[in-house]
């Protein structure tokens, strides 16, 4: 008996939230409207590759040796060459930010790579943007190493080589951004749903007044909870299988470790998030306040700190130790895995225990701290 | 059985205090109350009185500081959700989800209260037949008048008949049609299932139709007992005075300033007079020339006697407003006023003037279109068809030059509630264009006038709502405006702070300010010049309270109230 009446209440609540979830907007553009824009953004807009970069080439005697090394520049979709005539036109270029970077072939070029000293080409990178300076001029390096290696094996100079580097990518050899940047984003927009859209509902019952008739009645502050997770766990697994289908079938994204152990781990995080978004709205009992809490607490560290799109290990030491207490940072590192790398288990085992343990322990101070009173 | 089943609830000692910033503020001081079975206790008392804190305790929401609280036999600390089986809580805002139909929002709380599904059709049934919202039970609650939607918070919380129902003003800000169709169904509740009701309001005259009171001041209970016990204590304290050739206004002004009255109350033709105990009108030499009657009290007076009064206000000696505008003319005309918002038309060509120092009403439940009204006499709203003229300016000319004449204090007193009352009237008054000794001659004043002196640097929003109102009222007149409107000025303030209130507005008539006001305070009707009753944005009646009485009564019932009026207006245009 007591089962059966805890069920109709669970089941009343429950009903009642898919219904308020369908009739408001903000909530539907919060779940299925955010994530989508969201992926377009990144998949597209987004890139943190350098392609077709605008490159002033400055050859002050052309000559055959020149002629084959511009060519072998062009052949990359990395740059845009454009020719200018000389020096000061290419400098005021690059002043007017419309080339990233000029080439400089002195006149002595194709005589120099000839002699036993060699000859020097000189790369210039506008370094306002250190990211994209910093792959210009590696590109640029690997580009007249490979030229020279090759224009001494047809000419049969002997030219002084370097130690070359021979460089294989594993996991994602095309190096695109999207590829890990899309599975990251699965972590920012189960954030969204889960704490903020969360803490949101709650805060709004508050605000309303309905939360104070809800205690009035014989349900129970589990049941009150209950009825709160349920749904957003469902909606948050909807929002999780779009992301995933978008990237998989619209960005190309390669899944390579298994589907199942996908969606564990992607649960484990969303009670993670969940568990947030309920102890934010035991604090803020309006919708501005939470919000703002779960944008600081919850939304900018798992876009920041989670390694998404910054690399944690580059991070000062302080801000490497933060990262630990944000549960975004261990289920970016379990999608980038899953998703480019497979199911290598000394990835998952850690990263999962540790989302576990935090689900738990949120789990636990969300019905702890929850009162069925209003003082 | 012990003792306590006799009664549905019992409070002993019942203390609690909130933090209010970061010294406790007390709420409640040792209560001891008793709510008897098979009736309806009112629990009465001004704003911030503990009403509200009380209400959720017997709820089981909030827990007592100290002291003990049993609920139909059980003690809350213990068995609270057992508790909560039996009982029917109505929070102020009724807690509907407004996203939900009527019939979703009764299938919520018959889930949440385990009424058993076969049930359900019947008791729908009737709950929807009793509350005449059968015809809306597809409509989400969010689109629902203020009436209907406090009779569907009743409805929720009766869905599984309780044994104790607890109504947390369930009649604030709704119209008299509809407060009167709650308590018929209050009343059929008790009557049929022998249910048990506390109810608390902020209306006196409800308090009358309880079979018992709770009357709480300040955190404590200053009484207990029937209307008639209460009443019975002011036996012979209460007159009736006729008016004998003098202004209604004027006389209750006069009456008020003698040391032995209590209180003066302005109704029909004549002022209702309550006196200190140990003095009668008789022994007073003011008296003498007056028509003295004695009549029956109300509980209203053992409330504002038990209370204390209200201290007279003096009369301003150092305001003389400049008498720019002679003549009796119309300070504000009105023809044809229409004003639509898409295809709802909010007010249908309405025709009314004010003269100059006239208190003139615009009574109307919510959603009558006052609101509207006013907003375009202020020059706030542009009208969509129809002339109107403010103090000799027609507003769709030159709105600005009418607006530095006019007083506006709005519904929510609009108050910065970060700034202290120095620094609110600080900013209204260079808004309005003051500077230098005029500025602070004029801050002077209304600290001097509106008592703020002790108020002057706590913040607005910390201020109680009787002083905020006072202080919106003083920022209102801050330019010297001569005419004030007043957008439901009294809407939440307790009885004392309205009758003080009431002064101040009839001595500003005296001064020769025209005041509009508007309300659904259907007593305070009575102390208007004149006034339009609207619904639906449509005028009505119009003309002084006596006629719009009259105009309904015929000749049989002169003494009627104006609530009777009102409602047998609505129900003779709803025919």
């Amino acid at each position: 008996m007591a089962g059966s009446i805890r069920r109709m209440r669970l089941a009343g609540l429950i009903r009642k939230e898919f219904l308020q979830i369908w009739r408001d907007p903000s909530s539907i553009a919060i779940a299925f409207v955010l994530p989508v824009v969201l992926l377009l953004l990144f998949g597209y807009g987004v890139s943190l590759d350098a392609k077709h970069v605008p490159v002033a080439l400055v050859v002050e005697q052309p000559d055959s040796a020149s002629e084959s090394f511009i060519g072998a520049f062009r052949k990359l979709e990395y740059f845009a060459p454009v020719a200018f005539p000389g020096m000061p036109d290419a400098e005021e270029a690059m002043r007017e930010g419309s080339v990233a970077a000029i080439l400089h072939l002195r006149s002595d070029f194709g005589r120099a790579i000839h002699q036993p000293g060699g000859a020097a080409a000189q790369l210039i990178v506008n370094g306002v943007n250190a990211n994209t300076a910093r792959l210009i001029s590696g590109y640029a390096n690997g580009v007249w190493a490979t030229w020279l290696q090759q224009y001494a094996a047809q000419h049969g100079v002997q030219v002084n080589l370097p130690v070359l580097v021979e460089s294989r990518v594993w996991f994602n050899s095309e190096l695109s951004s999207r590829n890990y940047l899309v599975p990251g984003l699965i972590a920012v927009i189960m954030t969204l749903i889960g704490a903020l859209l969360t803490a949101l509902v709650v805060s709004r019952e508050w605000e309303r007044g309905t939360m104070e008739s809800l205690m009035a009645t014989p349900v129970s502050m589990t049941e009150i909870l209950l009825g709160k997770v349920i749904p957003y766990f469902v909606l948050g697994t909807g929002g999780m299988l779009l992301s995933v289908a978008m990237a998989v079938w619209l960005f190309a994204v390669p899944l390579r470790g298994s589907f199942v152990l996908l969606m564990i781990v992607a649960s484990l995080f969303l009670l993670v998030a969940l568990g947030m978004g309920l102890l934010i709205s035991t604090v803020a009992k309006n919708q501005f306040v939470a919000s703002q809490i779960a944008l600081v607490v919850t939304f900018l560290p798992a876009f920041l700190l989670s390694g998404f799109i910054f690399e944690i290990a580059s991070m000062p030491q302080v801000v490497q130790v933060i990262t630990h207490i944000i549960p975004a940072r261990y289920f970016v590192s379990l999608l980038q895995t899953l998703f480019m790398a497979g199911d290598i288990w000394a990835v998952i085992v850690p990263n999962a225990l540790a989302l576990a343990v935090m689900a738990l322990f949120f789990m636990v101070m969300v019905r702890r701290v929850s009162r069925k009173r209003l003082d | 059985m012990t003792a306590i089943t006799e009664h549905v609830a019992v409070l002993r000692g019942v203390e609690k205090s909130f933090m209010a910033g970061k010294r406790p503020a007390p709420a409640l001081c040792r209560v001891d109350a008793v709510i008897r079975p098979g009736c309806v206790t009112g629990l009465i008392g001004p704003d911030g009185a503990g009403k509200t804190t009380l209400m959720r305790m017997l709820a089981g929401l909030i827990r007592p500081d100290a002291g003990s609280i049993a609920v139909l036999g059980r003690d809350m600390a213990v068995e609270s959700q057992q508790v909560q089986q039996q009982l029917g809580y109505m929070p102020q805002r009724f807690g509907l989800y407004e996203d939900l139909s009527v019939q979703e929002n009764l299938d919520l709380y018959a889930d949440l209260q385990c009424v058993p599904h076969e049930a359900r059709r019947e008791r729908y049934a009737e709950l929807m037949h009793m509350t005449g919202l059968a015809p809306f039970t597809g409509r989400l609650a969010g689109q629902l008048s203020g009436g209907m939607k406090q009779k569907l918070g009743l409805a929720c919380t009766l869905v599984r008949s309780p044994s104790l129902l607890l109504l947390d003003e369930p009649t604030a800000g709704v119209d008299p049609v509809s407060r009167r169709e709650l308590w018929e169904i209050v009343y059929r509740q008790v009557e049929e299932a022998d249910m048990s009701v506390l109810c608390s309001t902020a209306y006196l005259d409800e308090a009358e139709r309880c079979e018992n009171l709770l009357l709480l001041h300040q955190g404590r209970l200053i009484g207990q007992g029937s209307p008639a016990e209460f009443s019975g204590r002011m036996q012979g304290r209460v007159w009736s005075v006729g008016l004998g050739g003098e202004t209604r206004r004027g006389l209750q002004q006069r009456l008020v300033r003698e040391a032995s009255v209590l209180d003066a109350l302005i109704q029909g033709e004549s002022v209702r007079l309550v006196m200190h105990e140990g003095h009668a009108p008789a022994d007073e030499a003011w008296s003498k020339d007056l028509q003295v009657q004695a009549v029956q009290p109300r509980f209203e007076d053992a409330f504002i006697s038990l209370l204390g009064g209200v201290g007279a206000i003096l009369p301003d000696a150092a305001q003389q407003m400049a008498q720019v505008h002679p003549g009796d003319g119309p300070v504000i005309e009105v023809k044809g006023l229409s004003r639509s918002f898409g295809k709802f038309m909010a007010v249908k060509g309405i025709d009314f003037h004010v003269r100059r120092g006239e208190v003139f009403g615009l009574l109307g439940a919510n959603g009558a279109g006052k609101s509207t009204t006013f907003r375009m006499l202020c020059g706030l709203l542009p009208a969509s068809s129809g002339s109107l003229t403010v103090a000799g300016v027609d507003l769709r000319e030159a709105p600005a030059s009418a607006r530095g004449r006019i007083g506006y204090m709005s519904q929510r007193f609009s108050l910065y509630g970060t700034l202290s009352v120095r620094e609110n009237l600080r900013f209204f008054s260079s808004a309005y264009g003051l500077s230098g000794k005029a500025r602070g001659a004029r801050i002077d004043w209304a600290f001097e006038r509106f008592d703020l002196h002790d108020v002057a640097d706590t913040a607005s929003n910390d201020l109680s709502l009787g002083y905020k109102q006072r202080l919106a009222m003083a920022a209102a007149l801050l330019h010297e405006p001569d005419i004030l409107f007043l957008d439901e000025p009294t809407s939440g303030v307790d009885p004392l702070a309205r009758r003080e209130f009431w002064q101040r507005i009839n001595m500003l008539a005296g001064q020769g300010v025209t005041v509009l006001v508007t309300t659904h305070f259907m007593e305070e009707a009575e102390y208007c010049d004149r006034l339009v009753i609207m619904a639906e944005g449509a005028i009505l009646a119009s003309g002084t309270p006596q006629q719009i009485k009259q105009s309904v009564a015929g000749s049989g019932k002169p003494s009627q109230s104006m609530e009777d009026a009102f409602i047998a207006l609505i129900r003779r245009e709803e025919v």
